[in-house]
């Protein structure tokens, strides 16, 4: 059975081209298509409905973060109420069942996670905490994003209190007479919000941000634009076979936190300390064709290197680009490599990312 | 100029002489999205009827270009190369992809009217 969100009858409204993903009816694009709801975004608000992601609500004290702690590999003694982290769930080889997000909140932790990996996170991480807490997935909940420049501008006429909440923080807000949870973060290198509400309210919710200018936009542009940031889709560029560092995300493993335990953390210190075989490069081709998923990778005498985990056109950098993994020995910037597109060597190079640079707003400075 | 005729997967072409001009229709780029990329047969090449004559890429997905007619590649639209939403704009006019010397005027029977074609689009997209 494949389910729906509570947007589904708006997004019909708005001419969607709707597509199974994760076992939900998602808008891939609407009217205007994605190259155009791409450039909306960066110039103005797209709103994204993301009512198919998991939101883990995990209630508990001091001991909960102990145990937490015990299954993630960060530092959540430090985070403040209110502050998110980006962070992964890890099998005992160091490889990735998830990437998420996880808020600290008064009495226990918010965690994000994606829909196709949801329903296994929470099994997985059931079993971690052993039923000591109270977990809930709660699907009577929904998630709209609204990104971009104005993302504030238009969010700030339907809750007129976010001004403050600055980059990676949540706070919980009043709308229409219920509570409602607000983080600044987002998925496509822009300014912008997710926010948690009751199904209920959902539409009039949505409906406000568009009477205030804001657009919806579909999992097409969600993708270019997620790539043009240089960020990893769980799936393509992140499995279970490949750990955080080969990924290029040890930022998001805090030094502290490296000689403690958690799943996969003795494969981790290794592969700090002695390196890694693979690495994540950003690639761009040096004509216009679209290296895909699983498109090879060779180096200059015809040895295969690698391959391409994420590959689009970028419709605000107006080029071919792509994401794969390279033997570590070429995965330093300007690297020569060439892509094998429909039989022929496609010329490239090792570039770094983001291919499209970030504007997040860390309270109302721009850094 | 000839009649407009189209074949099953989504080209038009018309004839004017021995010479064919041949390219994708509007509910074919109306299917694929925005196109991003546009690759084309090269000059002199001699291309055979529902063959590979061509790429489109589109935000999501590459499409093969096929030849509904035989014959040798005597011209192509450099411009649909170096700016390929001119096909999204213009698909059935100045966004052409290739011209062909035909072969054998006979292979035009074989494909479908303006009628018959959008029965047919209609059809198999819904």
């Amino acid at each position: 059975m494949i389910k729906k969100t509570p947007l589904y009858n708006l997004h019909i409204q708005h001419g969607a081209k709707m597509v199974e993903f994760a076992g939900y009816q998602m808008p891939i694009q609407y009217k205007s298509g994605i190259i155009q709801e791409h450039k909306f975004t960066r110039e103005n608000a797209g709103i994204f409905d993301v009512s198919h992601m998991g939101q883990l609500f995990i209630s508990g004290s001091n001991q909960l973060t102990d145990d937490l702690e015990k299954i993630f590999p960060i530092n959540l003694k430090n985070l403040k109420t209110n502050q998110s982290k980006y962070s992964f769930l890890m099998n005992d080889q160091g490889g990735i069942y998830d990437d998420l997000i996880i808020t600290k909140l008064k009495d226990g932790y918010l965690i994000i996670l994606n829909a196709a990996c949801k329903s296994q996170d929470f099994e997985i991480i059931k079993k971690k905490l052993e039923n000591k807490y109270e977990l809930n997935l709660d699907e009577s909940l929904s998630l709209i994003a609204i990104q971009g420049p104005k993302a504030k501008d238009v969010l700030v006429k339907v809750v007129s209190k976010i001004t403050n909440l600055k980059f990676m923080n949540g706070e919980e807000f009043e709308y229409d007479s219920s509570n409602i949870y607000i983080t600044r973060s987002g998925y496509t290198g822009e300014d912008g919000f997710e926010v948690s509400l009751e199904n209920e309210k959902a539409e009039k919710f949505v409906d406000q941000l568009i009477n205030y200018g804001a657009k919806l936009i579909g999992l097409g542009a969600r993708d270019t634009l997620r790539l043009e940031a240089g960020l990893c889709l769980y799936g393509n560029d992140l499995d279970e076979k490949t750990s955080p560092i080969e990924a290029n995300l040890k930022w998001a493993i805090p030094k502290s936190r490296v000689n403690t335990y958690y799943p996969g953390s003795d494969i981790i210190k290794k592969q700090i300390d002695d390196g890694v075989k693979t690495l994540r490069v950003g690639i761009k081709p040096e004509t216009r064709v679209i290296a895909r998923g699983n498109t090879k990778i060779f180096d200059q005498n015809d040895k295969e290197i690698g391959k391409v985990t994420s590959g689009t056109f970028g419709p605000s950098v107006e080029c071919s680009i792509a994401m794969g993994y390279v033997e570590n020995n070429y995965s330093l910037t300007n690297t020569k490599i060439f892509l094998e597109v429909r039989g022929k060597k496609i010329p490239a190079n090792v570039c770094d990312l983001p291919f499209y640079k970030k504007n997040y707003v860390k309270g109302e400075k721009n850094v | 100029m000839s009649e407009v005729k189209f074949s099953k997967e989504h080209e038009w072409i018309t004839l004017e002489g021995e010479v064919a001009t041949i390219g994708i229709t509007k509910h074919a780029t109306e299917m694929l999205g925005d196109i991003v990329f546009a690759e084309l047969p090269e000059k002199g090449k001699n291309v055979e009827k529902d063959g590979t004559a061509g790429v489109v890429e589109s935000t999501k997905a590459a499409s093969d270009v096929y030849t509904p007619i035989s014959g040798e590649v005597v011209d192509i639209n450099q411009s649909i190369v170096d700016d390929p939403a001119k096909i999204n704009e213009d698909p059935e006019g100045t966004a052409w992809f290739f011209k062909l010397k035909v072969k054998d005027l006979s292979e035009l029977d074989t494909l479908m009217n303006k009628e018959e074609y959008e029965k047919f689009a209609k059809e198999t997209s819904s």
